[in-house]
């Protein structure tokens, strides 16, 4: 009997490592090794004709002021862009959750994700082509408007962000929208609160787990982001990501390229660890520690 | 009567699309009374009590709060305050924070003091003082049922609308609550409204019962009345349990009309509504009302199928050729324990005047009164 039960068990044990035996070889392969390949590039040398030469020195890291720029505007682009996207996605995901008539939603739901069917980069092409010379300045000039500059600017690279990144903030809002119970809306004006207030104290306070989780989200992949600013920002508005591939590919210094990515890697986990503080925090149900 | 009614409904009517949830309510809730909403699902009653609270507005007919027109007022800008189904409690604030959640709304702004202070009491007096920063997971369902208790009664509404307030509570709980429910109706001495389905609440906690079916109001009364002179088929068969028999008219005599029951039998009955020689009826037999006794010194006969002793009564299911089973309820005396056993034959009579006679319809929904204006009369 116990005999028959430590083989069950053995069993099982033995399923649920072969049914995780593939995820977890891609993680080691795809993301473990190569990590730790980074990771002691960053305290190595550049080879003399390039690439990496074995040594234990921190002058990568010491030196990752002269990314400085990049730094600045990732982390300033990154948070607003996704800041921007929050402010597009709030309402859309809103009406959707609450407002829209429910036959509707589903439909327009659809049309919010269908566009990521196509790859990212075909349509930044597209907004390039938009904003380009031969795009919307081009019409404006018909109503004398000259000399509008839109592609590479700041601005284009944020409107490529808001228009990449919008459905990856409308979705976890949606969902926590979603799922916000009627009655405390009903409850909230019952108690005296105008629709104002109801909206503030609650529908707000209780969607703002998804608010923390679609911001986080875009917000680390923009840390990362290459394309938009390379097509949108021509160069000019140049990301950490920009200088990765610049330091990688360009002038092959792999240790400092290493440096720059374990850093940017480090604060997208801070990123993380801090949005998912504010949200347990903010949602209040299931905290568990009682100070 | 005199004083303005808390509540008032005016030919209400409530349509959505094509169906109509309440149709033509008038009512009158006098001030510092209990009334509970009774019907079965569907009947209309929490539309009444969402178009109150303001949360539905009437397609037809005016709804008053202490005689002021309440038409395009929104929620907020009401004197009532409800107790939600399933209480509703705002998840990510505390006990006091959900209590106090009303008087901040509140313009001109209360003080902080005043604030603190309030929900204390309003704490002390569901019996929670200390649970203030309990989190609103960490309470038991009655605990929560308390919680939305205070954060109504906090603002101090001239209305208490009570949603289905004890439901989710198990029955010993729902007993207690009934109790208390009462006490503070009595203490603080506003209109309470409680719309439920269960007719043992509303008989033993309200001092008005309003019966409604199929978006009507059927009967509004007292408790005993409601139980002891129902106004129609619906009523008597909701309201507590009875017996329904069938039988047809054979005789008129001023109140009083003599019932051919299926097997021959001629029973008395007294009629709540106009009846002629021949019509089809439905004969509502109490169980309570009905006595048991040994076999040919009653009305009718039958035989014992089962019993269940209760204690201080003892209920027979009693088949009776002819007829069916009917059940019969008997006190239980102490020492005479001459109970009837399953299989006994046994005589049952009816006490004079319990048989009520009513016109046999199928359609009970639709039971028309002609006077729909009805008002209860304290």
């Amino acid at each position: 009997m116990a005999l028959s039960m430590r083989g069950s068990l053995f069993r099982k044990n033995l399923v649920t490592a072969l049914l995780l035996a593939p995820a977890a070889l891609w993680l080691v392969v795809f993301l473990v090794l190569p990590f730790v390949a980074i990771a002691i590039f960053s305290v190595g040398e550049r080879a003399p004709e390039g690439g990496y030469q074995a040594a234990l020195t921190f002058a990568q890291y010491a030196n990752l002021p002269a990314r400085a720029t990049a730094f600045w505007n990732t982390m300033v682009l990154a948070p607003a862009g996704a800041l921007a996207c929050l402010l597009v996605a709030y309402p859309v995901a809103y009406y959707l959750a609450l407002r829209a008539p429910q036959r509707w939603r589903l439909i327009l739901l659809a049309m919010i994700v269908i566009p990521f069917w196509t790859s990212l980069l075909m349509r930044t092409y597209a907004w390039m082509y938009i904003l380009g010379g031969r795009g919307i300045p081009a019409l404006l000039a018909y109503v004398g408007i000259e000399d509008l500059r839109l592609i590479n600017t700041p601005g284009a690279v944020l409107l490529g962000i808001v228009y990449g990144y919008l459905p990856l903030m409308i979705l976890p809002i949606y969902v926590s929208l979603e799922r916000l119970d009627r009655r405390l809306l009903e409850a909230s004006a019952d108690l005296g609160a105008t629709p104002l207030s109801t909206f503030l104290g609650v529908t707000l306070r209780l969607s703002l787990p998804g608010v923390t989780t679609g911001f986080s989200l875009v917000m680390i992949l923009l840390l990362g982001e290459y394309l938009i600013p390379t097509l949108l920002g021509g160069g000019k508005v140049f990301f950490i990501g920009n200088a990765l591939v610049d330091l990688f590919l360009q002038s092959r210094n792999w240790p400092f390229g290493s440096a720059i990515a374990i850093t940017l890697v480090l604060v997208s986990v801070v990123v993380l660890i801090v949005a998912n503080r504010i949200s347990t925090r903010l949602s209040g149900a299931r905290r568990v520690d009682l100070i | 009567m005199t004083a303005v009614p808390d509540i008032e409904f005016r030919t209400v009517t409530k349509r959505y699309g094509a169906v109509t949830a309440v149709s033509g309510i008038d009512l009158a809730i006098p001030p510092s009374a209990f009334v509970a909403l009774l019907g079965p699902s569907g009947c209309g009653k929490t539309t009444c009590l969402r178009m109150i609270g303001g949360f539905e507005q009437p397609s037809e007919g005016q709804v008053l709060i202490r005689g002021r027109d309440m038409a395009g007022t929104p929620p907020y800008r009401r004197p009532v305050n409800m107790v939600f189904q399933q209480y509703a409690l705002f998840p990510h604030l505390d006990v006091e924070e959900n209590i106090s959640y009303g008087l901040r709304q509140a313009r001109p702004r209360l003080s902080s003091r005043e604030i603190s202070q309030r929900a204390g009491e309003a704490l002390s007096m569901v019996q929670l003082a200390g649970y203030g920063r309990r989190k609103i997971h960490e309470l038991s369902g009655g605990q929560q049922q308390r919680v939305a208790l205070a954060r109504a009664l906090v603002n101090k509404p001239a209305v208490l609308l009570l949603d289905e307030p004890l439901a989710a509570l198990d029955k010993k709980l729902r007993t207690d609550m009934q109790i208390e429910l009462q006490n503070l109706q009595r203490e603080i001495g506003i209109t309470f409204v409680l719309v439920t389905h269960d007719q043992e609440e509303a008989l033993s906690m309200s001092d008005f019962v309003c019966v409604m079916n199929g978006g009507r109001v059927v009967q509004i009364g007292q408790p005993s009345e409601i139980y002891d002179e129902p106004a129609d088929l619906f009523v008597a068969d909701f309201v507590g349990k009875t017996n329904l028999v069938s039988g047809k008219v054979a005789g008129l005599s001023g109140d009083l009309v003599d019932v051919v029951l299926a097997d021959g039998t001629v029973i008395s009955a007294r009629k709540r509504l106009p009846l002629s020689r021949g019509d089809a009826v439905s004969v509502s037999l109490r169980p309570e009302s009905l006595s048991l006794s040994a076999p040919g010194s009653g009305a009718l006969n039958g035989i014992v199928r089962n019993r269940i002793f209760l204690g201080s009564t003892a209920e027979y299911a009693i088949e009776v050729q002819g007829i069916g089973s009917l059940l019969a309820k008997a006190d239980h005396v102490i020492g005479q324990g001459n109970l009837f056993r399953p299989g006994e034959p046994v005589a049952i009579g009816f006490a004079a005047g319990a048989p009520l006679a009513f016109p046999h319809a199928k359609n009970n929904g639709t039971n028309q009164r002609e006077d729909q204006n009805v008002e209860i009369l304290s």
